[in-house]
């Protein structure tokens, strides 16, 4: 009797570790592509990271790829968005059609005058705090130089990255930069500390033949 | 304190500790037997314990020595009697097959030696007649014919009869030879099958004898496990041992059979139960699979009891035959259902294996470009034959399970009392280093104050001699 106390006190236990709120261990990526002037001629290798990164989701993850454009703080700046289906097969199917959006997109695409990246971050965050993934990323695909159009107000808006990695890809270098270095290093340097401030983590990579440290 | 304010008492150092060194020489003098029989108490204490502690594990070692001998012997007595049983139901079925046959096997000897005694005599050759006319050809033939015409003719006549009867008995001869090779040539097959008969006898024979070999030897190995002796008892535990390593090789071999059965079905499974779910930590994929496994070792448990190759669980052995029959064939039946639905998810694994590929080669290389291979209907057929074989084979470690299981329980016994015996030999050791070293630090105690113990050996010395000095004078 005493053995059957025991083994029903550990059955309860096992049921009711397994009940326990799951801890999502799913991934939620989101890109933001610079699509502004000359910036828009590097579509193509972004075209590569996104199907190196679909490659490498897994299903139930979640991805999106927005554009970053004159007021990227839009939910039409997204040009695909999918949550990978739980069976391996359906996910496969969903990220075939991804790919082929963002070579539509890719294709017909045009240079947009300014550059809102704060309006994309702040979409991504949102899109990604909706989703509720486990790991989120960001990706921003820029020569992280903000352009505002007259009227739009991004300055004080706080960001909040907590739990957010963040990964500036392909950050090139502009004439100025070369002119002047610092200007650069300055803009990356604000960036970092603009995401270190809201709780985030920072990486930039610029040689796209290292991808494997991306996810 | 520290030491520079300890050598600061006098303006000298040296004088310092000096003083300090005769101060501790006197306390350690002062205090050395106390300090003796401290530590002589000590060492005797704690080596006591440890005497004890060994001594009470010696008790539990002799005492789950003793419980391994009478296990190893149980099971022992148990095996032997499922050897000798099988033997003597192995003799059994050989003499009701056989000896249930021996009254028409006599028969059939009697009758056809019968018949070849009647053929014997029917081929006997039988003497021609004596011939009772020769008297009166010699008396016929002693007549001379010139004298007599009628003579002449008489004996033509006869002459003409003795070649016709001549001829007679040599055609009478040649049949009676003709019938008794006849005879002769069918007592052929008779004596053929007294052989081919006399043959299996003699054959059925000598595999009794061989088997009544066995069963002495199993008898007398059985008698020396019911009486205990050493002999039995070193013939058991290697027995053990060596059927829990040849055991514990196979199921290891199980094992990664049920490993690969496990990568064949797990990502398959992924498609009906979803990819990402988890239970208690783990993918509920890879958990249904395990379960597919487990199931179907299970059965094949559950099939081997019930066909009495294993006897692992006494309740199925126990059932009635009509009952373990349809068990069979239920439990047969489940581990068919599986292994086709093992087959199936092989078949579907190699589907969304190519369906993965074509989507990497989409993502990594642009345009969705599979080569098409032509043998790939052989790796496809591969996984499906091992989808479907495994789970048959998986019954047979049922087998090796079973092995394990029973000689288990004598490895751990025989560890046990192996860990025993080191702890108490352990026990025994620290508890004399204890002894021992209460005696030597009994002598360290002594090192710093040997000024003041030699003087007090001179002194006792002195005395001792005065005092014989005294007893001898009074003495004298």
């Amino acid at each position: 009797m005493k053995h059957v106390r025991h083994i029903l006190v550990t059955a309860s236990m096992l049921l009711l570790s397994a009940c326990q709120d799951p801890v999502a261990r799913n991934s939620g990526v989101y890109m933001l592509m610079d699509t502004s002037g000359t910036y828009n001629q590097e579509l193509e290798k972004a075209e590569q990271i996104i199907r190196y990164t679909l490659a490498r989701l897994e299903p139930a993850d979640s991805f999106a790829v927005a554009r970053i454009d004159t007021g990227s703080f839009s939910e039409k700046d997204i040009v695909a968005k999918a949550t990978f289906d739980d069976r391996p097969s359906a996910a496969n199917g969903q990220k075939r059609r991804f790919a082929e959006q963002i070579t539509a997109f890719v294709d017909s695409t045009q240079p947009s005058p300014y550059t809102d990246i704060t309006g994309g971050l702040l979409q991504a965050i949102e899109f990604l705090n909706e989703k509720g993934t486990g790991r989120k990323t960001i990706f921003i695909y820029s020569d992280l130089k903000e352009d505002l159009q007259e009227g739009y107000i991004r300055d004080g808006i706080p960001l909040e990255f907590d739990g957010f990695d963040v990964v500036a890809l392909n950050v090139t270098k502009l004439r100025s930069d070369n002119v002047d270095p610092r200007e650069y290093l300055a803009r990356l340097e604000a960036w970092k500390k603009r995401v270190e401030e809201g709780g985030g983590t920072w990486r930039v990579i610029n040689d796209l033949e290292r991808l494997d440290t991306l996810l | 304190m520290s030491l520079d304010e300890l050598l600061a008492i006098t303006p000298s150092p040296f004088i310092s500790g000096l003083l300090w060194l005769i101060l501790l020489v006197t306390v350690l003098y002062l205090a050395r037997t106390p300090a003796h029989t401290a530590i002589g108490w000590f060492g005797r204490v704690v080596h006591n314990a440890f005497r004890m502690a060994a001594g009470s594990i010696s008790r539990a070692e002799r005492g789950l020595s003793e419980r391994n001998r009478e296990v190893l012997l149980a099971h022992g007595r148990e095996a032997k009697e499922r050897f000798i049983e099988r033997e003597f139901d192995r003799v059994n079925d050989t003499m009701r097959k056989d000896l249930a046959g021996y009254p028409t096997l006599h028969r059939s000897l009697s009758d056809s030696i019968k018949r070849i005694e009647e053929d014997h005599q029917g081929a006997v050759e039988v003497p021609p007649d004596p011939p009772g006319w020769v008297k009166a050809v010699q008396a016929v033939a002693s007549i001379d014919s010139r004298s007599e015409y009628m003579v002449g003719n008489i004996l033509s006549d006869i002459h003409k009869a003795l070649i016709k009867a001549h001829k007679d008995a040599m055609t009478d001869y040649r049949a009676a030879s003709k019938k008794r090779h006849e005879l002769l040539r069918d007592m052929l097959p008779y004596w053929r099958r007294i052989q081919q008969t006399l043959g299996s006898v003699g054959k059925n024979v000598d595999s009794l004898l061989k088997r009544s070999k066995a069963i002495d030897r199993h008898m007398e190995e059985y008698e020396d496990i019911v009486k205990g002796t050493d002999r039995a008892v070193h013939m058991l535990s290697s027995s053990s041992l060596v059927n829990f390593f040849v055991s514990a090789v196979v199921l290891g071999v199980a094992i990664g059979g049920a490993a690969i059965n496990f990568s064949l079905i797990a990502r398959p499974m992924a498609e009906m139960v979803g990819g990402t779910n988890l239970m208690g930590g783990f993918r509920t994929a890879d958990i249904a699979a395990l379960v597919i496994i487990a199931v179907e070792i299970s059965m094949g448990l559950f099939m081997m009891e019930s066909m009495r190759i294993t006897r692992l669980f006494p309740v199925i052995g126990a059932l009635p035959d009509k009952i373990r029959v349809r068990m069979i064939w239920v439990t047969f039946a489940i581990l068919f259902l599986l292994a086709t639905v093992e087959a199936g998810l092989a078949y579907m694994r190699e589907i969304l294996m190519q369906d993965e590929l074509a989507t990497t080669a989409l993502l990594r290389g642009g345009d969705a470009v599979v080569v098409a291979n032509e043998f790939a209907w052989i790796t496809t057929a591969a996984q499906m034959g091992m989808g479907f074989i495994l789970p048959f084979a998986l019954v047979f470690v049922a087998i090796p399970l079973e092995t394990f299981v029973h000689s288990l329980r004598t490895v751990i016994g025989f560890a046990s009392v192996g860990m025993l015996r080191a702890a108490a030999l352990v026990l025994r050791l620290i508890g004399n280093v204890f002894r021992h070293g209460g005696t030597l630090t009994q002598h360290v105690y002594d090192l710093p104050i040997f000024v003041p113990l030699w003087i007090e050996a001179r002194i006792g010395l002195r005395k001792k001699r005065r005092q014989s000095d005294d007893y001898s004078e009074v003495s004298v």
